[in-house]
């Protein structure tokens, strides 16, 4: 094991490396475009055996993705914001059609305004596509998850793709040091790709055909029974990655403090790491405040906030909005909780488009619960410059 | 064959999934033997294999499954194939 000092990006790119990713369809957008341009430089210095596809859009990049994971081969690719809008329509092909594809979306604003900063609203946004969907808070995070993700997406009773989701620019380009496996352990951990299924001439089949009505419904039944499953197994796969080389983040939610918590923040990525430092000191001043980083946001991790809920307030912070409705962690997790003896749900809506959510900004909306200023139905838009704000 | 362990829709290689598809049809292709040089264009192009090419090279239509599409009456160099409307 040895120790690489590199932006979240680069570090991802090394662990895509080292998982040995048979096609690479790509197309560049900021923030993301320095792991494809980090995995290319690999292809053409012989580091990476990969066919290395350079399409024309972000549509492209998913059909050809799911093209080559037809044929039974592991892919990767990565985008953000537009790109991932792009490829909507494909996200639902990849995932109907049971393909393992791992993809990394670093988190951007949508436009108009034109930007190129944090915000959750593009991943979230594809929540009910069918895909897998996880939350990174450091570099070393994104290293241990794209190599769990390949193992997670292959699983017989999975089979389903993974978005692995990180910030743009706190996490994305921020120098952070990592522990990076060698290529003998991670092939140790992860063994070739064996598909479910895949087109051969030697095996002719058609897929994607016309099936009837009689049928749709339970394809999506098993879909389900997939993420089901991954709840399980995303917490196993992360407990066997500990045993062998010593690293875990966390399960479905990384628990941070919170064994005695009456207030617990939920949140995803850069601010799920900057809530830490919040904690800390609003428990120094006396505060018993705890976290829950939401790791896992499909499958969405109910038991556990069910669990986590008892006798407690939840206080969610969405970098993300749910324009009509509202921020999305938020009214998932008061939909988990509801009935659960003594659980509040607040919500706050921070740093929505990318501005910065400090820790002085968290400890700020945790005090506004605390002091009884806030209602759990009214959610609150932090730092808002115009009326109606917190 | 070998069969997939996938919940997805895949649909494997066997006759008449759909039945007979020759119910389907408008028009009929009508062989004219006299004038047939047995170049088996039609046999070649029709995209349902519902040409039938005999051991002498000659042809004929196999109309369970024939859509009536008139790609053999549209390839025959000898204007032997004739589409008259279906009753």
């Amino acid at each position: 094991m040895t120790t690489m000092f590199d932006v979240g990006n680069k570090i991802a790119a090394k662990a895509v490396q080292l998982c040995r990713p048979e096609v690479i369809a790509a197309y560049p957008i900021t923030p993301q475009t320095v792991i494809v341009e980090e995995l290319a430089r690999m292809v053409e210095a012989g580091e990476l055996t990969a066919e290395y596809l350079r399409v024309e859009s972000e549509h492209s990049v998913m059909a050809a993705t799911c093209s080559a994971a037809s044929m039974g081969v592991r892919t990767f690719t990565a985008t953000s914001s537009q790109g991932l809008a792009f490829m909507h329509e494909m996200l639902h092909w990849a995932s109907l059609s049971r393909l393992p594809i791992v993809m990394i979306n670093v988190n951007r604003t949508l436009g108009p305004g034109w930007s190129i900063w944090v915000d959750d609203t593009d991943s979230m946004s594809q929540r009910d596509t069918g895909w897998i969907q996880l939350y990174c808070s450091s570099a070393q995070e994104i290293f241990d998850t794209v190599i769990q993700s390949f193992k997670l997406a292959e699983h017989r009773d999975v089979q389903l793709p993974v978005m692995i989701n990180y910030s743009a620019f706190t996490i994305s380009h921020t120098m952070m040091p990592a522990e990076v496996l060698s290529q003998e352990q991670v092939d140790s951990f992860l063994p070739p790709f064996k598909p479910y299924w895949r087109l051969d001439w030697r095996n002719p089949v058609t897929f994607g055909n016309v099936l009837s009505d009689e049928y749709h419904m339970e394809k999506r039944y098993t879909m389900q029974q997939g993420m089901e499953r991954a709840k399980q197994l995303i917490p196993e796969i992360a407990r066997e990655y500990e045993q062998r080389f010593g690293r875990f983040h966390g399960g479905l939610i990384e628990e941070y403090r919170a064994d005695d918590a009456e207030y617990l923040l939920l949140a995803v990525s850069a601010v799920g790491s900057e809530a830490k430092v919040a904690v800390d000191n609003l428990r120094a001043m006396g505060y018993k405040v705890g976290l829950g980083r939401v790791r896992v946001v499909r499958p969405f991790p109910d038991e556990e906030l069910r669990r986590l809920g008892k006798g407690r307030s939840l206080i969610a912070l969405d970098r993300n909005i749910s324009v009509g409705s509202g921020g999305i962690v938020y009214h998932e997790t008061r939909s988990a909780v509801l009935g659960v003896a003594g659980c509040k749900v607040y919500g706050y809506l921070c740093g929505v488009g990318g501005r910065d959510v400090t820790y002085e900004d968290i400890e700020g909306m945790a005090l506004k619960v605390i002091k009884g200023e806030m209602h759990p139905d009214v959610v609150g838009w932090w730092d808002l410059k115009t009326a109606g704000g917190n | 064959m070998e069969r997939y362990e996938a919940d997805t829709t895949l649909s494997y290689p066997c006759i008449a999934a759909a039945g007979k598809t020759g119910g389907w049809r408008d028009f009929k292709p009508v062989i004219d033997h006299a004038n047939c040089i047995k170049c088996l264009r039609c046999w070649a192009y029709c995209p349902e294999n519902a040409v039938k090419r005999a051991e002498d090279d000659s042809v004929s239509i196999d109309y369970d499954f024939c859509k009536g599409c008139g790609v053999c009456a549209h390839e025959c160099p000898k204007k032997a194939i004739a589409m008259e409307r279906e009753d």
